[in-house]
């Protein structure tokens, strides 16, 4: 019975030990093995690892609203930047005096326009656990009034896909604009430290690193577990058959309201590790076009598994940086092409892939 | 009788005062002689030979050639003799004196103009003939000099000359120019000029300037009278006089002291504001229908896809960029004819959008019927991928594509409104290619079976229609139609390759809005948004007008999830 079950569940036990090996090992290696040897990770690639686990992290909600719930969510990306923003606001008034302007309240750009004080919003932003409730709050409270207002109406399928689309196309317009107060066409950038670390050593992007590692495991650990609760159950249900689920009693809009917001808050949280890692948020992170990327990713490595999710992640965004770094003009074909290959050839992805072949050999 | 007598008076007056009459008569004469002498004194060897008498026998040549005598006063008598022949050339001359391109070759004498050829590019023309010159350094030539006196005698020389034209624009150019500072002198033309003008606008026109010059006048009733005229003016000028009229000086004392002239006044400009009001909502009800009608012709290939195949073509945007290529490749072909290649793109968009719509429904969104989600991501896919071959193409930057001169400038109803004529154009085209699809649904067999299909599928097939021909076909129209609209996009916007995706959130917006599978509610969608985003520009700015309306959507969305003509029966459920 046992052995079954660790038999059913390998894939996801290798991915669990190679996440644990990443989030241990490539720190110790930056830190232990000299420069020059083979088992050294550069600075730089220990930032874009940490890159590809906040990605991971992005697939991983995508996967458990688009996976377990069936909503098409092509906003994701919006609460992925909300966080960043979050996470950029709290690294900006870190700055203090240190700016180009040397205001020791207000960040660059707001003296560049006049502003004489801080906007209310960006008040407790100078404080770290502030911050990262806001990290969780801010997309989490959209989330929450978006989703209260789709999901009680009953807007489903293309529908929701597309208002989530129009959600996320407007948030970029809006943070385009100078007078919302968020750094405009730039964004937020030139960020000094991290509680009083500097970011630009190599033991804070190590560290970072292994926040990252660590939240992705346990986001991981914790999707499955919720997958295995009777609310996931119930969620996994609707996503099949709504109105029969809708019939038998369970209120869908509030299910539904629960995974939106989770998937929101870790898409958040994925946000807020990804800025001091790259060291910029600007408003394109919100371009309707990030969002349906990262659907492929999930798409990629095979909806409704979650480890697949993180698969489809790293793989792409792999696959992203080799090519735009040798061929710039073939990314864009690729991507393109993977999209039909993928949902016309590989419906459930890498995973459906590899479990047909299992199926077969057993 | 008399006569006799005052014949007999004559040898009556006595010789020495006969004698003095005679003195004085000869005195008279020769003084007149002299004065005569001292009038022509002027105009001497140079423009002696341009006397008005002589101009008839002198060649156009020595006319222009007489304007680079030195002597500033003698110059003006030679432009004015200039302007007195009627020579085709004659403005040219005096308009290149007047900007300072009007020059004298130092080693011949020879009196050219400089002419722009292109934006940086000068060329040397003969000034009497219009023949070019070869190429001479700056040093070689000197400038024709004015002063301010001759200036403004020049300007009104030029106005005059024009004023004669045969143009109606030439002669309203002229009346503005001249009546920006009119001198009595102006005035006196204009006047005269006023008698024989036969087109109303120019009439209006001069009809203004003479109001503004009366309300100078010290005469209460002129006053009140050109305030009539005014009132009736719907021009920037009329309005600026109006708002002058009530104002105070530093001391509290009315710029116009007359009681009854300044209530009036008040009156008028109050209504006149008024109007402007409503030209204004005129205006932007016009740019909003316009806008909406980019939004309808780029929603209604995809109402049509989306309506009755349930498939969401997220290439929509990018078939459209296919249609604004097609234009500028057309252009690239037919280079001398804009505005043919423009109309020659219309079909031709239609059919390379039409194909490639086709192609996609053939090699992908039929292996994913009855999965919509799927088809999104697939389509997107599909969208990358135009984008990438034609910024391989044709690089990724934008592509000019010219305007045809009817599409170009606008139609001015007054100061305060006007029309373009592209936005107008795209207007009208939008509703006949709504008016066309509506036909071709409504009496084509094509437009049944698509009718038919879209209403029950399975039925639709039992009954013997080949649905997936159909499909095929429905999606050729709808792409072949985001072709057409992307001719009209590249009239008003830059053709490029994220030109899809400028206008993919909106179009889905607009399908979303209107109601699927519904036309009338795409039109209808389509102009209510962009009359809305026009609207809400003046107080938002054009991106927070934009904000508002995607939030719009979004809250009507759970409103009404199915637009505001949502299908009914059983369709709606399939």
């Amino acid at each position: 019975m046992i052995l079954n079950y660790f038999k059913k569940d390998m894939e996801n036990r290798i991915v669990l030990s190679v996440l644990l090996a990443i989030t241990l090992l490539i720190p110790l290696c930056n830190l232990i093995f000299p420069p020059d040897s083979p088992l050294y990770f550069s600075a730089y690639s220990v930032s874009l690892i940490g890159k590809y686990l906040c990605f991971a992290l992005l697939a991983l909600s995508l996967d458990l609203v688009w996976g377990y719930c069936g909503i098409l969510a092509l906003g994701q990306g919006a609460f992925f930047a909300l966080g960043g923003y979050a996470m950029g606001m709290y690294l900006m008034r870190q700055i203090g005096s240190r700016g180009v302007y040397g205001d020791p309240l207000l960040p660059d750009f707001m003296v560049f326009l006049n502003w004489k004080e801080l906007p209310w919003f960006w008040q407790g932003f100078d404080s770290f656990p502030f911050a990262m409730v806001m990290v969780l709050l801010a997309p989490g409270i959209l989330a929450l009034v978006f989703g209260w207002l789709a999901f009680r109406s009953r807007v489903t399928g293309v529908y929701l896909s597309i208002i989530t689309q129009a959600l996320t196309y407007a948030l970029m317009l809006a943070f385009f604009r100078n007078e919302m107060g968020f750094g405009g066409n730039n964004g937020l950038t030139d960020f000094k430290d991290i509680l009083g670390f500097n970011l630009q050593t190599d033991a804070v992007r190590t560290v970072l690193l292994m926040c990252s590692g660590l939240a992705l495991l346990g986001a991981l650990l914790g999707c499955q577990w919720i997958a295995r609760t009777r609310l996931g159950r119930v969620v996994s249900a609707l996503r099949d058959q709504e109105s029969r689920v809708r019939f038998i009693g369970y209120r869908v809009e509030m299910y539904k309201l629960w995974i939106f917001v989770l998937s929101a808050m870790l898409a958040g949280v994925a946000g807020a590790l990804y800025v001091p890692q790259v060291g910029i948020i600007n408003p394109s992170e919100f371009a309707p076009l990030n969002s349906l990327e990262i659907v492929v990713w999930v798409a990629i490595g095979g909806r409704g598994t979650l480890f697949g999710a993180i698969i489809g992640a790293v793989l792409v965004n792999y696959m992203k940086t080799v090519l735009t770094g040798l061929l710039p003009e073939i990314w864009l074909f690729t991507l393109g092409a993977v999209f039909i290959l993928v949902t016309v050839f590989m419906p459930d992805g890498l995973v459906g892939l590899w479990r047909k072949r299992q199926e077969l050999h057993a | 009788m008399i006569r006799f007598n005052t014949l007999l008076l004559i040898p009556r007056v006595p010789p020495v005062p006969r004698l003095c009459c005679w003195v004085l008569c000869c005195f008279n004469l020769s003084i007149s002689l002299v004065l005569a002498e001292f009038v022509e004194q002027p105009t001497s060897p140079a423009s002696e030979m341009v006397r008005v008498e002589d101009v008839a026998t002198l060649s156009f040549y020595e006319l222009v050639d007489a304007v680079k005598i030195r002597s500033l006063s003698k110059r003006g008598k030679a432009m004015d003799t200039l302007a007195g022949t009627d020579h085709p050339r004659t403005l040219t001359v005096l308009q290149a004196l007047l900007d300072n391109r009007l020059l004298e070759l130092r080693e011949s004498g020879l009196v050219v103009i400089l002419e722009k050829a292109s934006a940086d590019n000068y060329q040397i023309v003969e000034a009497h003939s219009g023949d070019a010159q070869p190429d001479i350094s700056r040093s070689e030539a000197k400038n024709i000099k004015l002063n301010n006196r001759l200036r403004s005698q020049l300007r009104v020389m030029i106005g005059r000359l024009q004023l004669a034209s045969d143009d109606v624009t030439i002669r309203l150019e002229a009346i503005k120019a001249m009546t920006k500072k009119p001198d009595a002198h102006t005035l006196e033309t204009l006047r005269a000029h006023a008698e024989i003008e036969p087109d109303m606008r120019i009439q209006d026109e001069l009809k203004l300037v003479f109001a503004l010059q009366d309300m100078d006048s010290k005469d209460q009733a002129a006053r009140l009278a050109a305030l009539d005229v005014l009132a009736a003016q719907d021009s920037q000028e009329a309005l600026n006089k109006l708002q002058a009229i009530s104002k105070q000086d530093s001391e509290g004392n009315f710029l116009e002291s007359d009681e009854q002239v300044r209530q009036k006044a008040r009156k008028a400009q109050l209504q006149m504001e008024a109007r402007v009001e409503v030209y204004a909502m005129v205006e932007t009800v016009f740019f909003g229908l316009s806008l909406g009608a980019v939004l309808v012709l780029a929603a209604i290939g995809l109402a049509i896809t989306f309506g009755v195949m349930g498939v969401i073509n997220m290439a929509h945007g990018e078939l459209m960029m296919l249609g604004a290529y097609t234009t500028y490749v057309m252009q690239q072909i037919l280079p001398e004819h804009t505005g043919l290649a423009v109309l020659l793109a219309i079909p031709a968009a239609f059919m390379i959008s039409g194909a490639v719509g086709i192609g996609i429904e053939r090699g992908i969104i039929r292996f994913l019927y009855g999965r919509p989600l799927e088809t999104l991501l697939a389509t997107f896919g599909v969208s990358l991928f135009l984008q990438q071959t034609v910024r391989s193409i044709f690089s990724p930057l934008n592509r000019s594509v010219s305007t045809p001169d009817w599409m170009s400038g606008s139609y001015a109803v007054n100061d305060f409104l006007s029309f373009t004529w592209n936005r107008f154009y795209i207007l009208v085209f939008a509703l006949l290619v709504f008016a066309m699809l509506l036909q071709i649904l409504k009496r084509t067999r094509l437009g049944l079976e698509v009718r038919s299909v879209a209403q029950n599928r399975i039925m639709a097939k039992a009954m013997g229609i080949p649905t997936e021909r159909v499909d095929a076909m429905t999606f050729g129209l709808g792409s072949g139609i985001a072709g057409v609209a992307g001719v009209a996009l590249s009239q008003i916007t830059n053709v490029g390759p994220n030109l899809g995706q400028a206008y993919i959130v909106d179009s889905f917006m607009v399908v979303v809005f209107g109601g699927v599978g519904n036309l009338w509610g795409t039109l209808l969608a389509g102009f209510s948004l962009g009359i809305a985003n026009k609207v809400l520009e003046p107080f938002a700015g054009a991106v927070l007008a934009k904000i508002l309306v995607l939030i719009f959507i979004i809250l009507f969305i759970q409103k009404r999830p199915r637009g505001l003509f949502p299908q009914k029966g059983r369709a709606a459920e399939a």
